[in-house]
């Protein structure tokens, strides 16, 4: 099924660790964050490095390319939405939605590619549609 | 150093109700104190050491619980991690006597979601103060319904797990809770009637479900010699376990539970191992949680838990591992939406040979308890309790 009525999206809470990863987001970007001590890229970004411990992380952008780990369906919400993990091709997992399908056509394994939806009163937020 | 032996529990209390319109949480945290104590024939001024979780008690939680009730003691404790925090406290509670910090403890649940009319599991609930990752998990509505789910899908991905083999988990529930008058649900169902019933989020069905309860219970804890001179039963605390599991920076693994670490702790501890545990209160959330714990507790092989839960093996006089004879979070209670005092009390009536006789567990030596506080679908601290009769 295919939502009809788009899912009001809340705003994402910004504190001074993650302004910038949303900053990016209203230019359309992905950020995550790597290490450059160990290499590890990591997510959610955060200041130290969860592997090694380091604080030189840096920001990357990620190319929008993932598979979807796993997924639900929330059939109890007044619109049915696709809530989801989705490993980017850099190599982190992420939560997120899937959109703008066929909600019982969703597959784990399959290829996605990153969109922006808009958020109530706040930054875009980056989701997920088949590929 | 360990807590084998070191403190024995000595009282325990369930309260009766499942919808407390009249009363307020303290007044039920006070009425299972009270039960718990006259339970194990103790006093209010005999406790010196109190634990409780803030999340289910007002203001400062653990101050605002220790003035309302009267309390005056030398240790305290409000280790919060949801809803497994009480098997948690058990653990610190024995750690705290072995040590001689205090000898009575008292440990408190209570809360009144259903009267509140709250959405537990289908409603995203973000915190008041935003945690460092909400915003990147809020805007995109994460229920607990949901969360739950999404570890079951990749199981089911993963392992070949089937909707059947969970509802088995349900079923087994309903057998134990026809027995129990104070339970929620008491009637039986039939895998066919699990999957049959709504969808609530893929692949959870209503019945897949933990009901939302009101209610509470306590648990009082003693240093041995203070238990052998009380008239009860003796049920000894001899190993626990805890461990958080988190996304771990982005290496999410949503096919085991923190009972992977817990788990073994707790056994170690106690010196025994899954085969000699006799009956098991496994926190049951949702039918997929309960499946997972006992893989990785290592009742069976990773994957293997729909195998394992089928066919009735978690029923009482049916099956090889009695769990949650009470009915459990599926159809007996879920107070405050926190499922970790009650595993424990049913545990300590199978030991002491006072659970319903259609389900007492024959020869019931030594049990386990085991819960998960949080979300399997992102960060849960899991904890794991074993006791044996005295």
């Amino acid at each position: 099924m295919r939502a009809m009525a788009e899912r009001k999206i809340s705003a994402p809470a910004v504190n001074l660790e993650t302004q910038h990863f949303w900053d990016a987001a209203a230019e359309g970007k992905l950020l995550i964050k790597k290490c450059s001590a160990c290499g590890e890229p990591h997510f959610y970004p955060r200041d130290h490095c969860p592997f090694c411990f380091s604080d030189k992380t840096e920001w990357v952008e990620a190319s929008g390319k993932g598979t979807l780990y796993t997924y639900s369906v929330m059939r109890r919400a007044p619109i049915p939405y696709a809530i989801a993990y989705v490993t980017l091709a850099e190599g982190p997992t992420m939560m997120t939605n899937i959109v703008d399908c066929d909600l019982d056509s969703i597959k784990i394994g399959q290829a996605v590619r990153l969109v922006f939806k808009p958020s109530e009163g706040g930054p875009p937020v980056p989701m997920f549609t088949p590929a | 150093m360990s807590i084998k032996n070191k403190a024995y529990i000595v009282g325990i209390y369930e309260h009766p109700t499942r919808l407390a319109t009249d009363k307020t949480v303290m007044q039920l945290h006070a009425e299972c104190a009270a039960g718990a104590l006259a339970d194990a024939g103790l006093t209010k001024n005999d406790i010196d050491g109190y634990f409780c979780a803030a999340g289910d008690t007002a203001g400062l939680g653990q101050l605002s619980a220790a003035d309302y009730l009267g309390l005056k003691t030398r240790h305290i404790d409000s280790t919060d991690v949801g809803g497994s925090s009480y098997l948690l406290q058990v653990g610190h509670a024995a750690e705290a006597i072995a040590l001689g910090k205090c000898s009575i403890a008292l440990i408190t649940l209570a809360g009144r979601p259903r009267a509140e009319g709250m959405a537990t599991g289908t409603a995203p609930r973000p915190p008041a103060n935003p945690m460092p990752e909400s915003g990147f998990e809020f805007p995109y509505a994460p229920a607990t319904a949901n969360m739950y789910a999404m570890c079951a899908m990749r199981h089911m991905y993963q392992y070949g797990t089937t909707s059947e083999q969970m509802a088995w988990v349900k079923v087994a529930a309903s057998h134990h809770a026809q027995h129990n008058p104070h339970a929620m649900l008491r009637d039986v169902v039939t895998v066919e009637e699990v999957v049959n019933s709504p969808m609530i989020a893929d692949p959870l069905h209503r019945l897949d479900c933990c009901v939302i309860s009101d209610g509470g219970g306590a648990i009082i804890l003693a240093a041995p010699e203070i238990a052998k001179s009380l008239k009860r039963p003796i049920v000894k605390v001899i190993g626990a376990g805890e461990a958080p599991k988190h996304q771990m920076g982005g290496k999410v693994d949503l096919t085991y539970s923190g009972a992977v670490w817990s788990g073994p702790l707790a056994f170690t501890e106690a010196g025994v191992k899954p085969a000699d545990i006799k009956y098991a209160s496994i926190y049951d959330s949702f039918t997929i949680t309960v499946l997972m714990q006992l893989e990785d507790l290592g009742f069976c092989e990773k994957g293997q838990g729909g195998r394992f839960v089928s066919d009735g093996n978690l029923i009482s006089g049916v099956g090889k591992l009695p769990f949650n004879t009470d009915g459990g979070g599926l159809c007996n209670n879920h107070p405050s939406n926190r499922g970790g005092l009650t595993k424990v009390l049913e545990a300590v009536r199978q030991l002491r040979g006072e659970a319903h006789p259609a389900v007492q567990v024959k020869n019931c030596d030594i049990a386990l308890a085991h819960g998960t506080g949080g979300s399997l679908g992102t960060r849960h601290a899991a904890a794991t309790v074993i006791m044996e009769r005295g």
